[in-house]
């Protein structure tokens, strides 16, 4: 079985412009809603109580939400999962002790409905809230520096500043979705967003690779030639591996239930703008940036001294 | 060419069997066994009750299958929860003479041993020697409680200079130096005098006794005054102090829940984490990490001290003002209801030896305020009698009732009499560690509750075995014999990680359970490159052996880079993550290490048996490679 078939170069780079109009247009639609919805944080990052309460029956959502209001809890009511379960949300109030929180809201359940049963109970304190969101965003940090660095060793600047711009459009592209949608963007959705960063570098550094070696091989092709020729003789893997990698996250959305809900849409969504972004965003970062034969032939010729001579070559 | 000698092939054979073996225990599942603990400092559990235990059990012809004895307490294994049920009420009722059937330590004092029910793993004992244990499940997975607990280490100063200022007092009255009062301000203590001579004496006796203090000499209007602040190192070592306590306290506590197998640590510079697997009732967890226990100091009655007053005592008729007690040695006592000194005067109790007459004893610290109020009531009650109670869970027990030879000054207390070298130790740690050093207050709590957890479980389960065996039918329909193979390679990759969690003890939560699946998702990409690479050599024109060899060779490099810059996003995560990231983090470093492994070396080693050792290969089995 084979599923590309491509004889000829396509012509990709011809389209570049398009290319990086959509992203633009994408990420700068995500900055907006970013800006002006904001992200939906879990109450790990902003303090607060989480208590997912299971019924026997079908759970009067409106019912419970109108109970907590009168006992004077502010508390968001939604279902979560199936029609049983609900999920209540409180953020920290001045003046309540979140501590036994919990217990005094399980009271009022149950005072109402007996067999209402206590699944799960989060209680996160400012500080500690405070503290997560400023980790992540360090995690966040130290990964794009990581990634930087290492395609800096690994090619030219131009090549690790446009793999990371790519990619990080990506992250801005992924929370510009949760912020639409309003999602939870939890700290499982941050692990996602940076795991599926590292993964989809990868795929500009095998392009790149391929660039390298077809500079030097087509002596006499354009810089939009040559990348053309590696894109499309990578392509077949990189839909491929993507595929495989999304299978992973489809059915983690279909059978992983409400609690990795959001992180197997992080992925999914970054792996499908990874394919995009890595390949055909910043391919073209790198022609305008001005990558030019000549930097590989000089390269080429210090041979015996470069860092790497073209057997260690990445391949593909 | 695409052959490995028979070592290579016959490690490769042994990682795979390794990894099978410390994968094994977790399928077995658990098994009901029950769980003895020590209730009580000054109760231990040794060999001797474990085989105790294993007696009674035996003359009450209840089968157990196994029982072993750790520092954690004694742990008997049972065939079902029937019989599982019928030991513990058996070994309950046997270890505590005189409690209630279903008794915790909390509600009655008899209570010395906490018997627990609790969940073994199943696997056999040969696994278990081998170090082969299923992996260790989050609260998430198995349900129970966790608990951040923040230490109020400002508080944790405060109450170090409250106690100097005493200190402070004492010595000053001690050498005649007069003053206008020692003050405490935030974090500093201020010291007012009239005169210079009075100030530099006060000075000299504070540098020469109190080694923790930075002094300074300022002036208020007409007073002097003399400003103390802890230097940083005493602060830091008051803090660290504080800290250990404070774990000290809650691993005597938690020990009463009777929880199988808690985790309570430090984390950072000022939080506790608790972890209470299998806990649901979140109320009393809070109650119980929220009590204290102290040290009470005490008259004894000496008028009452008769008797024909201690028979009725004895029998319940206990003088107004007073209370029964039996001292160790079994002499009855009766004390006052007035306390002299509690133990919250109390900075230090450390074990060691009567100076006279070298037995074992507990040395004890008063502050300033409590050293004068004991020196005060020794003077006022030479011989006469004077009780040290311990009051641990609510209920008094005399450790001593010494007689007071002569007035004792300084707050140097020494309690002495009737002590083993252990009780003594142990005495020392429960004075230290019946209070806290300074307050906590939770600032994160997750509970989960059993089956929620056991749903994750599932729900984590299916997700995994669905996405592998979707990449399974893909590869090997794509890739024929080498999709097939890279889907056994991603078998073994699988097997690895899972050997590698158990092995390491790594904590198992649903993000954990998530980065297994993400982490096969991703490996399989190596395979995609190695394959796709033959494909294209082979479509150079390349004869199959050398197809085989340049895809590998080649796609190697790809693939190192490739795991690189996941690596690094994986370690980012693993530094800075806290939580649930963690657990993902751990499980996605692992697997990027396992995967390099599995997709380029074992995947070789088959297509190599496959391959390799035939004299003329016409054609690869990996797909359509006919067009060009």
């Amino acid at each position: 079985m084979e599923f590309f078939k491509i004889r000829r170069t396509i012509p990709f780079m011809r389209y570049a412009l398009v290319f990086n109009i959509i992203s633009v247009v994408t990420f700068l639609l995500a900055v907006f809603f970013l800006a002006t919805r904001g992200l939906n944080f879990s109450i790990e990052f902003t303090g607060g109580t989480v208590m997912e309460v299971s019924y026997k029956q079908s759970a009067d959502v409106d019912g419970i939400r109108s109970m907590l209001e009168q006992a004077g809890y502010k508390a968001e009511v939604q279902n979560f999962g199936s029609s049983r379960d609900v999920l209540i949300r409180m953020h920290l109030e001045k003046n309540q002790s979140s501590a036994d929180l919990s217990q005094k809201v399980m009271a009022v359940l149950q005072a109402q409905d007996k067999a209402a049963e206590l699944r799960r109970v989060e209680f996160v304190g400012p500080q500690v809230g405070r503290e997560l969101a400023e980790y992540g965003a360090l995690a966040l940090l130290v990964t794009a520096a990581g990634i930087v660095l290492y395609l800096w060793l690994r090619f030219e600047w131009r090549f690790g500043l446009s793999a990371i711009i790519a990619n990080l459009h990506d992250v801005v592209i992924i929370l510009g979705f949760f912020a639409f949608f309003q999602w939870e963007f939890s700290l499982p959705v941050l692990a996602a967003v940076l795991a599926v960063l590292g993964y989809s570098v990868n795929e500009s550094v095998i392009v790149f690779d391929r660039v390298r070696e077809y500079f030097r091989k087509m002596r006499k092709a354009s810089t939009a030639e040559v990348i053309d020729a590696a894109i499309t003789s990578t392509i077949s893997r990189t839909i491929i591996t993507h595929g495989s990698t999304q299978v992973m996250a489809t059915t983690m959305l279909l059978f992983g239930g409400p609690a990795l809900h959001y992180f197997a849409l992080a992925l999914t969504i970054g792996i499908l703008f990874g394919i995009y972004s890595s390949v055909l965003v910043a391919s073209p970062l790198v022609m305008w940036l001005g990558a030019r034969r000549e930097q590989f032939i000089v390269a080429g010729k210090r041979k015996t001294t470069g860092p790497r001579d073209e057997q260690e070559g990445a391949v593909v | 060419m695409n052959r490995y000698p028979a070592w290579g092939y016959a490690l490769i054979a042994i990682a795979v069997v390794l990894a099978f073996l410390y994968t094994l225990p977790n399928f077995f599942g658990e098994s009901p066994a029950v769980q003895i603990s020590s209730a009580k400092q000054t109760v231990k559990v040794d060999p001797a009750l474990l085989q105790k235990v294993q007696d009674v059990l035996k003359q009450a012809n209840i089968p157990y299958t196994g029982a072993v004895f750790d520092p954690s307490g004694i742990r008997v294994r049972f065939e079902d929860t029937d019989t599982q049920l019928k030991a513990k009420d058996l070994i309950h009722s046997t270890l505590n003479p005189g409690a209630a059937p279903q008794a915790t330590p909390e509600d009655d004092a008899n209570v010395n041993y906490v018997v627990a029910l609790n969940l073994l793993p199943a696997s056999p004992a040969w696994l278990t020697a081998i170090h082969a244990l299923p992996m260790y499940l989050g609260l998430d997975l198995r349900g129970g409680v966790h608990f951040l607990l923040q230490v109020d280490m400002q508080a944790a100063t405060t109450k170090r200079l409250e106690s100097i200022a005493g200190d402070i007092r004492s010595q000053l009255r001690e050498k005649g130096v007069r003053h206008g009062g020692v003050t405490r301000e935030g974090q500093t203590l201020r010291v007012r005098f009239r005169d210079a001579d009075m100030r530099n004496r006060a000075r000299e006796t504070m540098l020469a006794n109190l080694p923790d203090l930075a002094i300074a000499e300022r002036e208020d209007g007409q007073d002097l005054l003399l400003v103390a602040t802890m230097k940083p190192e005493a602060i830091k070592r008051n803090q660290e102090y504080a800290l250990k306590q404070n774990i000290t306290t809650l691993h005597n506590r938690i020990n009463e829940l009777g929880v199988a197998e808690p985790v309570i640590q430090q984390q950072g510079a000022e939080r506790i984490v608790v972890q209470l697997p299998g806990v649901q009732d979140v109320t009393r967890a809070k109650r119980l990490i929220g009590r204290t226990a102290t040290l009470e100091i005490r008259m004894v009655a000496e008028e009452y001290m008769n008797p024909e007053t201690l028979a009725a005592a004895a029998k319940g008729q206990v003088p107004f003002g007073t209370e029964y007690y039996v001292e160790r040695n079994g002499q009855p006592l009766l004390v006052r209801r007035q306390v002299v000194l509690t133990g919250d005067r109390l900075t230090d109790a450390q074990p060691g030896f009567d100076n006279q007459t070298n037995e074992p004893a507990v040395h004890l610290r008063l502050d300033g305020q409590g050293a004068r109020i004991f020196q005060e009531v020794t003077r006022e009650n030479v011989n006469k009698r004077m009780a040290i109670l311990l009051i641990e869970k609510g209920k008094g027990e005399v450790i001593t009732a010494p007689v007071i030879r002569s007035e004792i000054p300084g707050g140097r207390v020494q309690i002495s009499g009737r002590m083993t070298t252990t009780e003594a130790t142990d005495v020392a740690l429960l004075l230290r560690a019946g209070s806290l050093a300074a307050p906590m207050e939770i600032v994160e709590e997750r509970t989960v509750g059993p089956s929620l957890g056991r749903d994750n479980i599932e729900k984590g389960f299916n997700a995994v075995m669905w996405g592998f065996i979707a990449i399974a039918v893909f590869m090997s329909a794509y890739y024929m014999v080498f999709g097939l193979i890279s889907s056994l390679a991603l078998a073994v990759n699988l097997l690895l990680l899972i050997a590698l969690l158990s092995l390491l003890q790594a904590t198992l939560t649903l993000p954990g359970i998530a980065a297994i699946a993400l982490t096969l998702g991703m490996a399989i990409d190596a395979n995609v490159l190695i394959n796709e690479r033959i494909r294209e050599e082979l479509r150079g024109g390349a004869t199959p052996q050398a197809a085989i060899a340049a895809g590998y060779e080649r796609a190697w490099g790809t693939i190192f880079d490739s795991n690189v810059t996941s690596l690094i996003a994986g370690l980012a995560l693993l530094i800075f993550g806290q939580g649930p990231v963690r657990g993902f983090a751990v499980v996605h470093c692992l697997g990027i290490l396992t995967s390099m492994f599995s997709a380029v070396t074992v995947s070789r080693a088959m297509v190599n048996l496959v391959y390799g050792h035939r004299r003329r290969v016409a054609k690869l089995a990996i797909g359509d490679t006919a067009w060009k």
